[in-house]
């Protein structure tokens, strides 16, 4: 207790509180995406619940990934115009922007588009099935809530988040080809044949992975955080606004990661 | 036969329960008072498995439900039904999805008796024909009913209701409970209630335990606890305020 501790050990003993707290906090997010990922292999499936976040997290997302995907692009095709021109390089646009979408901002920015837009509605529609008692109502119906409200969420994020990303990078291309060619005056031969010579499987492949476990982190983090929502609607707003900001944050330090991993 | 045998539980330094001990009896209506906040819904919790005690047992049929977890709970749980207090209705389901839910996900029921089953349950609380409608197109005292609803169609051995009335009209309040008392009268299932509905659960209950600062104070047939001696019943049956109030007439000298 905080009065039979010494005035000049009280700051450790905040210290080890809080630390105690975080690591406890840390416990319980892992535990969350434990149990998540055991029950993805055991049955029963729930073939329903996964179409439904699939179209709740990716069908719904087609529109914003298209819009941000196609202006990206062009906005990539038009500043490295303007730098490789300096030099005279501009034969080198294409795989400039391919390898820039396919590699780092196709994957970071689908997944950031994707945060804003399903990951916080995934923590709002938990945090409210929380408050309203409709998740107690399932464990009390025998029915195990991560069955199907968890697990059906981060497969979906896993098969979603690669295929919105490779949507992001291909409207993206053709937004740097939509400036670079059609704008700019590039050949459309030295776009694409270039882009084919300087792009690797592996590229590609780097991509996918990032994607694929950006898929995992937006979905857990929005789900635990629907989980662990607080008290009524200022509750839900915090955890929404704190699920969509963990999530980005856990995004761009795990894209550094692999990108200093993976080859 | 469901016994609470010393049941504690904190939450930081508040100990909302301290030693709670009661009994309701097979096939009865038990139904436990007190005042809001006063760890009711707490103690339900614990009775549905919902939270673990820090220490004490809830025994349903001999069977210690704190000591089970996980799988090893959902026997248990596939016997009871609950009633939240706010209905708990799930919002992106109809009314007879809801309904027909449990059943479908833990039964291998066909299409056809599952039809029956939920056709039998809206029946049963006079819901015909909102089936197609969603949670949130029909009103509260619905709403309710079809919570009840959905916890009968299982046909359980015994049901929870916490606080089934709160935030209904009087009138409503007594259709919830004559609901209540003539589906008990039909299926015999055994009711845990808990409410803070004086007098009103007095003309449906068997027995009545009272709840107060985390303890059950009296327990037995509601003309007992009508009738008890105990100041802490007595004031909270008659409504009385916990502090006289400075009559607001007088001024201060």
């Amino acid at each position: 207790m905080t009065e039979s501790v010494p005035r000049s050990l009280r700051p450790f003993e905040a210290i080890g509180r809080r630390t105690i707290g975080v690591v406890d906090a840390l416990g319980r997010f892992g535990t969350f995406l434990g149990v998540a990922l055991g029950l993805l292999v055991t049955p029963p499936f729930k073939l329903r619940a996964f179409i439904g976040r699939i179209h709740y997290i990716g069908f719904n997302s087609l529109l914003i990934i298209l819009l941000t995907g196609s202006f990206t692009g062009m906005v990539l095709g038009l500043q490295i115009y303007v730098t490789l021109s300096r030099f005279g390089s501009e034969a080198y646009l294409g795989p400039a922007v391919a390898l820039s979408l396919i590699r780092e901002l196709g994957p970071v920015l689908a997944a950031l588009m994707v945060t804003g837009r399903a990951g916080s509605a995934l923590t709002a529609e938990l945090g409210i099935m929380r408050i309203s008692e409709q998740i107690d109502a399932l464990t009390v119906m025998a029915l195990n809530p991560f069955r199907y409200l968890v697990v059906p969420s981060i497969l979906a994020g896993v098969i979603s988040f690669p295929l919105m990303t490779a949507l992001f990078d291909v409207v993206g291309i053709f937004g740097g080809y939509l400036v670079g060619v059609e704008l700019l005056g590039l050949s459309q031969g030295t776009y694409f044949g270039e882009m084919k010579t300087f792009v690797d499987m592996k590229d590609i492949m780097t991509g996918f992975w990032k994607s694929l476990c950006f898929g995992v982190i937006v979905t857990w983090v929005a789900t635990y955080k629907g989980f662990h929502v607080g008290h009524g609607a200022e509750g839900v707003a915090r955890a929404t606004t704190q699920s969509v900001v963990l999530a980005s944050v856990l995004i761009l330090v795990w894209d550094y990661f692999m990108g200093s991993v993976l080859p | 036969m469901i016994r609470v045998e010393g049941l504690t539980k904190s939450f930081g330094a508040n100990q909302v329960l301290r030693g709670v001990d009661f009994e309701a009896p097979k096939a009865t209506i038990t139904i436990v008072i007190g005042r809001s906040g006063g760890g009711k819904s707490v103690l339900l919790k614990h009775l549905i498995g919902l939270m673990r005690p820090d220490a004490g047992r809830v025994v349903i049929d001999g069977a210690d439900i704190t000591r089970l977890s996980g799988r090893a709970l959902e026997p248990v749980r596939r016997r009871y039904g609950v009633v939240f207090q706010s209905g708990a209705l799930f919002d992106s389901l109809t009314c007879w999805d809801n309904v027909a839910f449990q059943l479908s996900e833990t039964t291998r029921l066909s299409g056809p008796e599952i039809r029956t089953r939920v056709e039998t349950a809206l029946e049963q609380v006079e819901l015909v024909g909102v089936g197609p409608k969603y949670p949130a197109e029909i009103s509260g005292g619905m709403r309710k009913r079809v919570a009840i609803a959905r916890a009968l169609v299982t046909e359980p051995e015994i049901i929870f209701f916490d606080e089934p009335t709160t935030g209904l009209d009087p009138i409503l309040v007594n259709t919830i409970h004559r609901l209540i008392q003539s589906l008990h009268r039909k299926l015999h299932f055994t009711a845990v209630m808990v409410s803070h509905e004086i007098p009103e659960i007095f003309e449906i209950a068997d027995r009545v335990a009272m709840l107060h600062e985390g303890r059950i104070v009296e327990a037995g047939p509601p003309d007992v606890i009508q009738a008890s001696t105990n100041p802490v019943i007595r004031q909270f049956i008659r409504g009385e305020p916990e502090l006289s109030a400075p009559d607001p007439t007088k001024r201060s000298t």
